[in-house]
């Protein structure tokens, strides 16, 4: 997993409520037993019309937001179903940073688990990021990851909380498998209490 | 000691050891089961980093996305990307040691619906699985839970999960449900009350005078669909309904196991003063039968009321999402919910399709016939439920009404198979999500129970099933 320290790079707008992993990554996609060619399928009906052209209307197809790295998002994204093919395509497509209020519990997960940073922030502090994306002027953010910081080009700046785990996971792009490994003698001592104490799951 | 919830007990009794002071614990997992879309990338993971599996035996593989629902089953999968999938999870079973049940197995079926009916799930366990239904599970007093791919591997690989504890919700069911109102129903009231954030993140239980009266398939819809309101887990104190449930089957202990099990799993429950975080109730006597209009599943109204007026909604993120969903849905605000028309009927998913819901909807349709150009099909959970059914004589009458009578399979929930709808079809669905595009490109969903689902077949429009029982 590649690390993320600090980030500069263009935030997008979106802030619809309950974006659902059907439509940031629709089925027609999930057919692979890899992790490639996902790029394509991100907001696939929402980027593209049915000939392939590119929707124009789509914030991602527009101009100052072409190339963005940060979404901003509306309550409850990535919602539904577990599909991590979502989160694979959007690091695909360059996103590096989601920034909502809530969030689908297993999407959140999935995120970390790819070093996207995730972001529930408090909607004050959305309200303002969202301005800025919104912003074409202004639609420029650094995400300082060891300071816990969002900085637009403007000077606003926006403190976030994020738990130790987490955001030493993402600085050092951690295996989370290897990491937990470490751990086998004191799951198999628990595993042997554990089936021990109920002999009808052994 | 201080009160614990359900909840609280069953993390307690599966935590290897705290990661952080703030909930963060090393969980261990009792069970898995593994679809073939969501665990081709982690069974590839454990190949390239050399890594086994802790525990074949905790998992259990089930083909349920990709196959065909087509009422002669055969081995081959025509579609490209199924066959490369389903041969790819045969080999991992193989290769891993784990127990498949592929598509042509007598055992096969939904996984959720699988899980249960072979006693693999039991009282007290925790699972995670690469589905969000997952959740489930907690109609039998088992702690499920959705995870990703990646956590899958990381399943497969150490038998555990990093897992941060959830705050806890307490959903309090009073009341006695009027005619025509199911538990499809009273999930749908308690999604369309809390709304499709309302439980984020929430371990919830269930509680209440309506849920102890509840069959255990019952249960098992309410706690499946709650995941539409965000939870991450749900559980149901577990009764001697659930002991009468489990009993006799494969998974399930026998002799004196049984019985040290039984004595064990009715201590589970929350303590009397034990502290939730939050609170709902709803007094499941004041629904009628609810239908969705929208493209989220908490947009549902009464079935006699009317597609909402987004000018009337305050939230301006709220009201977009209405005008966007009603854009989609094609629907004009005040049109009488009865009033809309369908061209499509789905009886299936792992939501609703066991044999309790397809006797409901058999029930309604014993003697009727669907609409002329309604296109209906039912799509049992398991084999072993079509199985039943047939026994019991309801595919003949699911036959006789002009369903088409399917092999198991998830089929046109996600519509990952070729159960799919065209741009611009309308369908009655006894599933969980109407997503734009779940069940094809520009295809409309309707949510409901499995008997309203057959109401609306019969009809030809959505309709009040009441209306048709009295």
């Amino acid at each position: 997993m590649e690390p993320l320290i600090r980030l500069t790079g263009i935030a997008a707008p979106l802030p619809a409520a309950n974006v659902d992993t059907d439509v940031i990554m629709p089925k027609q996609f999930l057919k692979g037993i890899d992790r490639e060619g996902l790029r394509d399928g991100v907001f696939h009906f929402l980027r593209f019309a049915g000939d392939g052209s590119p929707r124009p209307d789509f914030i991602l197809n527009r101009g100052p937001w072409r190339g963005a790295s940060i979404l901003v998002t509306g309550p409850n994204f990535g919602c539904g179903s577990s599909r991590e093919h979502a989160v694979w395509g959007l690091r695909q497509l360059g996103i590096r940073a989601i920034l909502g209020t809530t969030f689908g519990g297993i999407f959140f997960d999935n995120c970390l688990n790819n070093g996207i940073l995730a972001l529930g922030l408090p909607p004050d502090d959305l309200a303002v990021l969202l301005r800025l994306a919104e912003d074409p002027a202004h639609n420029r953010l650094t995400i300082d990851l060891p300071a816990q910081t969002l900085l637009g080009d403007d000077g606003t700046c926006v403190a976030f909380a994020l738990d130790a785990r987490r955001k030493e996971a993402l600085l050092r792009g951690h295996d989370a498998i290897a990491a937990t490994l470490e751990e086998a003698n004191a799951i198999q001592s628990f595993e042997k209490a554990h089936h021990q104490a109920n002999p009808w799951l052994a | 000691m201080t009160p614990r919830t359900l909840y609280d007990k069953l993390v307690d009794s599966h935590t290897v050891r705290a990661l952080d002071d703030d909930g963060l614990v090393l969980l261990y997992v009792d069970r898995t089961v593994l679809n073939e879309y969501t665990s081709p990338q982690a069974f590839s993971g454990l190949r390239e980093a050399g890594r086994k599996v802790w525990s074949p035996s905790s998992a259990l593989m089930v083909v349920d996305h990709v196959n065909p629902t087509a009422p002669a089953r055969v081995p081959e999968m025509a579609d490209a990307g199924a066959a490369l999938q389903t041969s790819y999870f045969a080999r991992n079973a193989a290769d891993f040691g784990i127990e498949l049940f592929d598509q042509m197995s007598p055992d096969q079926g939904i996984e959720h619906v699988v899980m249960a009916e072979q006693g693999r799930v039991l009282p007290g366990m925790v699972v995670a699985a690469g589905d969000s239904h997952t959740t489930t599970y907690g109609a039998l007093g088992a702690l499920g839970y959705g995870i990703g791919t990646s956590d899958i591997e990381h399943y497969l690989a150490t038998q555990t999960l990093p897992y941060r504890r959830l705050r806890t919700l307490r959903i309090v069911l009073d009341g006695v449900p009027g005619p025509g109102v199911t538990p499809k129903d009273i999930i749908m009231g308690v999604v369309r009350a809390i709304g499709a954030d309302g439980a984020t993140g929430a371990a919830v239980e269930f509680q209440g005078p309506a849920v102890e009266a509840m069959s255990v398939e019952g249960r098992m819809t309410l706690c499946n669909m709650i995941v539409e309101a965000g939870a991450r887990g749900a559980l149901v104190a577990p009764d001697a309904q659930v002991l009468d449930y489990l009993r006799g089957r494969p998974g399930a202990p026998t002799g004196a196991l049984w019985e040290a099990a039984a004595e064990a799993w009715l201590g589970l429950r929350s303590d009397p003063d034990a502290p939730f975080d939050r609170e709902a109730r709803l007094d499941v006597s004041t629904l009628v039968p609810l239908v969705t209009w929208g493209t989220s599943p908490d947009q549902a109204e009464a079935v006699d009321g009317a597609v909402p007026d987004p000018a009337t909604e305050p939230d301006p993120v709220k009201r977009r999402g209405m005008e966007r969903a009603l854009a989609y849905m094609g629907l004009a605000p005040g049109t009488p919910l009865a009033a809309i028309p369908v061209s499509h009927a789905f009886i299936g998913s792992c939501t609703n399709a066991r044999i309790e819901d397809l006797r409901s909807a058999a029930q309604v349709l014993r003697g009727r016939r669907v609409a002329p150009g309604v296109q209906a099909i039912v799509v049992p959970g398991s084999t072993r439920v079509r199985a039943q059914a047939e026994a019991e004589g309801l595919a003949d009458i699911f036959r006789a009404a002009g369903f088409s009578w399917r092999q198991s399979g998830c089929s046109m929930c996600l519509a990952m198979n070729d159960d799919v709808l065209g741009p611009g079809d309308r369908c009655a669905s006894s599933t969980n999500r109407n997503f734009e595009g779940r069940q094809g490109p520009g295809a409309r969903t309707h949510l409901m129970s499995p008997a309203m689902v057959a109401a609306a077949a019969v009809a030809g429009r959505i309709c009040d099933v009441r209306a048709l029982e009295a």
